[in-house]
Parts: C-alpha cells; sequence; structure tokens
C-alpha cells in the first residue's frame, strides 16, 4: 500500500489527502496571510476547549505598554536587522510573539520589564533620553555595552542578563515563522521518504564508510 | 449535591478492561476480536490521530511556538494531553521524596506521544537474580514471553537490524531508517571511545504492514511524538483500541474515572464503580472479568481504593505488596555542537520520530562499580524550529571561529548574529541513558490518607529514593559521553557533577515507572500469578507495567505489551475451560 493509498484507507478521502499534503508545502498562500496576520491567532483545529479558552484569555490581555512594545521593537529589529536573506524581527512579526509569550510564561514578565527599564535608566543617564527616543548611534553604543557577555563591565552585568533573555526571545520568535523558516531553510515537516545522508554530503564529510 | 445517585448497569459484559493505553489496548483488541463482549473506561476524551493529532503544523501555528502548557507538558503540539500535574487529580510524596508522576488523560493514554523506542527484554532481564543476587526473578522467562513478543512485531510493525546480542534479543524488524549526519558522527565516535552503537529498534512502519489496510506507511516527518494521522506508527489508540471498536465488540467509555473494583462476599470482582467526568454521575457496570490497565500507578491505587471484607488490605494485596517495587528507569543526558558541521547544505533529514540508532548495554558489570546496564538514546539534525530555537548563542558563538577564521567575541547582535543562527542550524546533538534500577521493597506508593482527589479518590504518595547503584550508574552514563563526545570531536560542556547525582532525573521523570503489583509464584510475596491473574481473586488480571518484577535496562512498552497480549490469550484459553 503506497501513501496515498493509505490516507484514503483511513478514511482521508482524496481532497482531505490533498489538503493534508497541501498543509506542509511551504510558502502557500494560506501560510503566508496566517503569518501576517495582525493577531498571532492560530487554528484552533485539533486543541482541547481549554486550550482554546486560554490562549483566547492570553491574547485579550495586555501586558506590555506602548512604550515597552516600541522599546522591544527597537531592539528586536538591531538583534536581527532585516538582511539580503530575510526581513527584520518586527517583519516577523517578534514584537507580538514577546507580547504573548510573556503572559504565557509569567517568568519573563518581571525580568522583561526591569531590563526595558533598566535600559531607559541608562539612556536617560547617558543621554539625556529614553532608549527609543536615542539615536540610532547611541543605541548602538548602549547594545554593545550589554551584547558582550565575555567583555562588558561589571556595572552592565543587569544589563547582560537582560540582553541575553532578549536576544533568545528574539531569536526564537524570529526563527519559528515562515519568514524565519525560509531563512534557516529548513526542509522538513514534508511527507517525503528517507533514504539515508545524500551521497554528496556523506562525500563530503568523509562518512561513506559509516555504517 | 442533594441529587446524587448510582445509577447501576443491567448489562454484564465478558470483561471491563479499565484504562485504554498499551496494556488496556491489547487486552481489548484480543479480547475483543476472539467475540467477548468488552468495556473498556478511559478516565480521558476520546482520541483519534487520524483527526486529533497535531501533525505536520508549523510552529507559528502555535501562539507559543510549540512550547509546553499544562495542557500539554511535552510541547503545544504534543500527542499526550496532561503530564506532570493534572488540575484537581493531585499526588504527594513522603518527606525528602523527590517523584514525578506523567498522566495523559485520552484514549490511548501515553502510547500517542511515546518515543515509540521498541525493545525487548532479555534473558538476564527476566532472570537477573543468578548475576549478583540484588533481583528478584520473573516467575517467567525470556522463553516464555518470546512467542508474545514475535506476535506483537508482526502485528505492530517494529524495525530494526538483527545484531545476535547476548541479552538484547533480536526482533522480527522491518527495515531501518538510515542514521542522520550527526549520528554518523556519533556512531564514529562512539566506535573511537569503545562505546557500542547499533541501528535503532522502534514501532515506525518504514514499510506498510503486510495484511493492515488500515495503517500508513511512515512518511518521514519525525513527529511520531504529535500521534500520527494515517497511523504509520503505534499508538494504542490507532492500532488497538480503534480497530477493537470496529469489530463491534468492545464499547469504551470516555472520561470515566474509575473508583474502585467492586467485589462480591466471595471476594470475587462483580465489575466497577466510575465517576463520569461528563456529567459528574456515579455508575456501576459489571463484568464477568476485570481487567486493569491504569497504569503502574493508578492500578496500585484502585487496587488499595478497593477495600471490602473480603479484602480488607485492599484488593489483590493479602501479601501487602501492592504500591512495593516501584521504579522508574535511570536517565542522565549530555549534549554539544559539532563544529564540522556549522554551514552544513540542507536538505529534509526528519526522519522518524524514534531513535535512528542505540547503544545497547554490553558491558561486564563485574569490572564496574554499579551493578546493572543501561542503554543510550542518541539525535541530532536540522529538526524543525520551536520554542527554544537559538537559545543562548552567546555561550557557542565565541568558542568557534567566524567563517573569516577568526575567533569572535561571544554574544552580540545584528546581521553577524542572523548569520550565526544559519551557520549553527543542524550542529547540536544530545544522548540519553535510560537504565535499571533495582526494584526495592522501600521504594513504594500507597494511598494519601489526608488527600483526595476533586471526585473524592484517594491519592497515591510516593516513597523513592535512588541508590549508590543508580547514582554511580549515572555518573557512568556521564564518563561515557564525554568519552564519546571528544571522540566524535564535538564542542560540550562538563559532565555533571556529583552535586547532581550526576544529572541522574528524579524518579518517575523518564515515564518509565512499573512494578507495584508485582507477578510471582507466591502468594505472599507477589499479589499476581504468572498470567498476571490476582492470586487472591481469579477473575482480576492486571496487563500495565504494574506486574513487573524487574525491568531491564530496556523500555517497557514492548513487554506490556507482549504480556497482555499473553494475559489475554490466557483469559481465552481459561473461559474455554470454564474457569473465569
Amino acid at each position: 500500500m503506497n501513501r496515498r493509498d493509505s490516507l484514503k484507507a483511513i478514511g482521508l478521502g482524496t481532497l482531505s489527502t490533498a489538503l493534508l499534503l497541501d498543509a506542509c508545502k511551504p510558502g502557500t498562500k494560506k501560510q503566508a496571510e496566517d503569518t501576517n496576520d495582525e493577531k498571532i491567532n492560530p487554528s484552533d483545529e485539533g486543541r482541547l476547549p481549554g486550550e482554546i479558552e486560554h490562549n483566547k484569555k492570553l491574547n485579550a490581555e495586555k501586558f506590555f505598554t506602548e512604550h515597552e512594545m516600541a522599546t522591544i521593537t527597537v531592539l528586536g529589529d538591531i538583534i536581527i536587522p532585516k538582511d539580503a536573506h530575510s526581513g527584520s524581527a518586527s517583519d516577523a512579526k517578534v514584537p507580538e510573539f514577546i507580547e504573548f509569550i510573556v503572559k504565557d510564561m509569567p517568568e519573563h514578565q518581571t525580568p522583561m520589564r526591569g531590563g526595558l527599564r533598566w535600559l531607559d535608566l541608562q539612556c536617560l543617564n547617558r543621554y539625556g533620553k529614553a532608549f527609543v527616543d536615542a539615536s540610532n548611534a547611541q543605541q548602538i553604543e548602549i547594545v554593545t555595552d550589554i551584547a558582550y557577555p565575555k567583555k562588558a563591565k561589571p556595572e552592565m552585568h543587569t544589563g547582560v542578563v537582560f540582553f541575553n533573555r532578549m536576544r533568545n526571545l528574539t531569536a526564537t520568535g524570529f526563527f519559528t515563522t515562515r519568514i524565519g523558516i525560509d531563512d534557516l531553510g529548513y526542509m522538513g515537516n514534508s511527507p517525503g521518504k528517507w533514504t539515508g545522508v545524500p551521497p554528496d554530503v556523506l562525500k563530503h564529510y568523509g562518512m561513506e564508510d559509516v555504517v | 449535591m442533594n441529587d446524587i445517585q448510582i445509577k447501576k448497569s443491567a448489562q454484564i459484559y465478558d470483561a471491563i478492561i479499565v484504562g485504554s493505553g498499551a496494556g488496556g489496548g491489547m487486552a481489548g483488541y484480543v479480547l475483543a476480536h476472539a467475540g467477548l463482549k468488552v468495556l473498556m473506561l478511559e478516565a480521558g476524551p476520546f482520541f483519534d490521530p487520524a483527526k486529533d493529532s497535531l501533525q505536520l503544523k508549523w510552529p507559528w501555528e502555535s501562539p507559543r511556538r510549540g512550547a509546553s502548557t499544562s495542557f500539554r507538558n511535552f510541547g503545544d503540539f504534543d500527542g499526550a494531553y496532561g503530564g506532570w500535574a493534572l488540575d484537581g487529580e493531585p499526588y504527594t510524596t513522603t518527606d525528602k521524596t523527590e517523584f514525578y508522576w506523567f498522566r495523559a488523560r485520552m484514549l490511548g493514554g501515553r502510547t500517542n506521544h511515546w518515543g515509540r523506542i521498541s525493545l525487548r527484554m532479555g534473558p538476564d532481564d527476566f532472570k537477573g537474580h543468578h548475576i549478583d543476587g540484588l533481583t528478584d526473578d520473573w516467575p517467567i522467562s525470556y522463553d516464555d514471553v518470546k512467542p508474545f513478543y514475535d506476535k506483537v512485531d508482526r502485528m505492530i510493525g517494529v524495525y530494526g537490524t538483527i545484531e545476535n546480542l547476548p541479552n538484547e534479543p533480536d526482533g522480527i524488524f522491518l527495515p531501518p531508517p538510515k542514521p542522520r549526519l550527526n549520528e554518523l558522527y556519533i556512531k564514529k565516535g562512539a566506535a573511537k571511545a569503545g562505546v557500542k552503537v547499533i541501528t535503532g529498534r522502534g514501532s515506525v512502519l518504514t514499510e506498510a504492514l503486510p495484511d493492515n489496510k488500515d495503517r500508513g506507511a511512515c512518511f518521514y516527518c519525525g513527529q511520531c511524538g504529535r500521534s500520527c494521522k494515517v497511523y504509520g506508527d503505534f499508538s494504542s489508540s490507532s492500532c488497538l483500541v480503534i480497530p477493537a471498536i470496529k469489530t463491534g465488540n468492545l464499547r469504551v467509555i470516555a472520561n470515566a474515572m474509575v473508583r474502585e473494583v467492586l467485589t462480591d462476599a466471595s471476594g470475587q470482582a462483580t465489575g466497577v464503580s466510575y465517576v463520569s467526568k461528563d456529567d459528574m454521575q456515579e455508575y456501576q457496570v459489571k463484568a464477568k472479568i476485570v481487567i486493569l490497565g491504569a497504569s503502574a500507578g493508578e492500578s496500585a491505587r484502585l487496587l488499595l481504593n478497593s477495600k471490602s471484607n473480603a479484602h480488607p488490605n485492599g484488593l489483590a494485596n493479602s501479601s501487602g505488596v501492592v504500591g512495593k517495587y516501584l521504579h522508574d528507569s535511570t536517565g542522565s543526558s549530555a549534549g554539544g555542537f559539532l563544529p564540522q558541521l556549522m554551514d552544513r547544505k540542507r536538505y529534509n533529514e526528519d526522519g522518524v520520530g524514534s531513535v535512528h540508532i542505540y547503544g545497547p548495554w554490553v558491558y561486564d558489570n563485574k569490572k564496574l562499580d554499579f551493578p546493572r546496564g543501561y542503554h543510550i538514546e542518541f539525535g541530532g539534525g536540522m529538526g524543525m524550529p520551536g520554542y527554544g530555537f537559538g537559545w543562548d548563542m552567546q555561550n557557542m558563538n565565541g568558542v568557534v571561529p567566524g567563517k573569516d577564521g577568526k575567533m569572535k567575541e561571544a554574544g552580540g547582535f545584528g546581521a553577524d548574529l542572523k548569520n550565526d543562527y544559519r551557520r549553527f542550524y543542524g550542529t547540536g546533538f544530545g544522548m540519553a541513558g535510560r537504565g535499571m534500577a533495582i526494584a526495592r521493597e522501600d521504594n513504594y506508593c500507597e494511598i494519601d490518607p489526608n488527600v483526595v482527589d476533586k471526585y473524592g479518590i484517594p491519592v497515591l504518595r510516593f516513597n523513592y529514593k535512588w541508590s549508590d547503584y543508580e547514582i554511580k550508574q549515572a555518573k557512568h552514563m556521564q564518563d561515557t559521553f564525554q568519552h564519546v563526545m571528544h571522540e566524535m570531536g564535538a564542542i560540550y560542556g562538563p559532565p555533571h557533577g556529583k552535586e547532581t547525582n550526576y544529572g541522574l532525573e528524579a524518579p518517575g521523570r523518564i515515564i518509565h515507572e512499573v512494578g507495584t503489583v508485582r507477578m510471582g509464584d507466591d502468594p505472599k510475596k507477589s499479589a499476581l500469578n504468572k498470567y498476571c491473574q490476582a492470586h487472591d481473586c481469579n477473575n482480576l488480571f492486571v496487563v500495565d507495567a504494574a506486574p513487573f518484577v524487574q525491568q531491564g535496562d530496556k523500555n517497557a512498552t514492548w513487554t506490556i505489551l507482549a504480556l497482555s497480549m499473553r494475559t489475554a490469550e490466557y483469559i481465552l484459553s481459561q473461559r474455554k475451560k470454564l474457569n473465569v
């Protein structure tokens, strides 16, 4: 029995088979629309009633202030900017993801809020402005002071800890979107047949003899 | 509530099965196909992977990108509902015990998300007393179980390779999936380190199963953990319970939380009582035989909560052994990345959702400072990103040169950092030891007299401590991992040390808990006979992992399936002889 037949055999007709297979094709129109939705609002298909309710409740809440969201957006795009391959963190709706995830995982809330506040205070002391109002050069200057844990000055430690978290959330938020996955070149989540490491790759790494 | 009443059904089933996981599912499958009228009670909702699986969803289809929730502790796309804590259904521990109990309330239970690593226990796992005197022998040997392992292999399907190892019996195998690139590095490194690595063994249909038109072949998405819409891997829901329903002989009542096993004045089981989570009403259902497959913990709990004049100590517990000898596999793990694989070529290497390669235990414990062995599960590669992807790049990008060959400062931001995520993608790997823990009388679960769940059912209290045997075994795992990773040319952190018991996971964490209703020939020292039939009550059977006398260094599911099939066939033979 081939896969098409087996899908039929379990009651998925031709139409739904096509849908199932279609759903795994990268870059289809529907998915592009999903990622560009204003709100992160994935499908409820296969979800438990409690899960749907929980997500609804979280989506209805607001954690970050507009100022905090603006700061997260600027920081996110400094961490993952647009380049020749793909868009920026904000193009991939990373700030919206961060807003959601801190509501879902409250352990992020205080470190994020406090870290953003620390950053603003540093900027106020140095430049007389909040982070978002500072010049691009000033923003890069302060970020440079907290982005390299090993060489950061001890008094920057609080900022380093915050920036590590911000970098983590930005990277996860970015590379789990269509934009980020296409950038990364992940080619799975798609029906196929795994026949082992391609011969050219085996050869490249000298692994032809490892059985 | 003034209107509470107990609804009693007049119908007498041939058998009632409590639980729908590997054990309950297999018993239901065999008995229903033999024509018995069977009622199966499941504490959670109905679940059909064909409709309910979240297979093939992309990370952005979860607002938390697949991170875990209280609804699904193993992630937002995982096939198992529930996890370490269930709302309104607590369990407790004695002082100083750290024990975790994973419960999936749903048709098929934990088999909807398990690792599909399908291992037979070996001759020394059933009869290990001769090795060092530390373990009790099962009343049955490998040869008694082998025919049932064979039947399970044929019926459900398992891939692997014939290896002719002494205590790692071969099965009837489907072709295995080939190793991924990272796994070739592991194999090569392990060989240099003197660590045996063989092809994995998993219940995934790498080819269509002969004579089975209901299940499709694997299409290599690597997402067995979400459960499979084409039934290409083993879940009890898809492979056992749903086919059994189709016979017309098995009825499933979902959301039925069983309270106790009912017995008559002579002590024979007559049925069970349960509370329906749908309408919160109390029900009693009757059968000629009662079969428990509720999990090692829940089956012990049910027996201990089923007290009567005939069974004052709890049902099947005149020996006092129920709840004792609880044991889980040991677990300790390590991981790192392969700098050789940076900037690697992209292709789809999702493979299967079980292990591609596997490290069996083939070493002599007489030369080591711990009595029994462990196996190693390996993995790695270009997986689908999810929550946690890219985490802690600052610990990685400062330890290898950049593309220009120069070392760079750890951390960073901007286009250069963005490129690092691409460079490191697919370089990671992990390895996890899963070892044999000695079953001990003083590791047990019991009823907590002071705590009930929201249905008024007294809950389990766990008492469990690792001994030096398990801790030293974990140390050996860590030392072995370091050696293998070194030979792989990998970059990795230091081993887990003494302060964490060498990374030894708390009991329960590996979710292989077994042994709470052990079988044996002596009714004074065991609850069940060698057919998993209660010594004290001959129409009561237990078919989950509770009857295990002693787990091997193998995962439990394949043995649960084989033993449950054996018990079900025994029930059929006894019915013919009119004994039950």
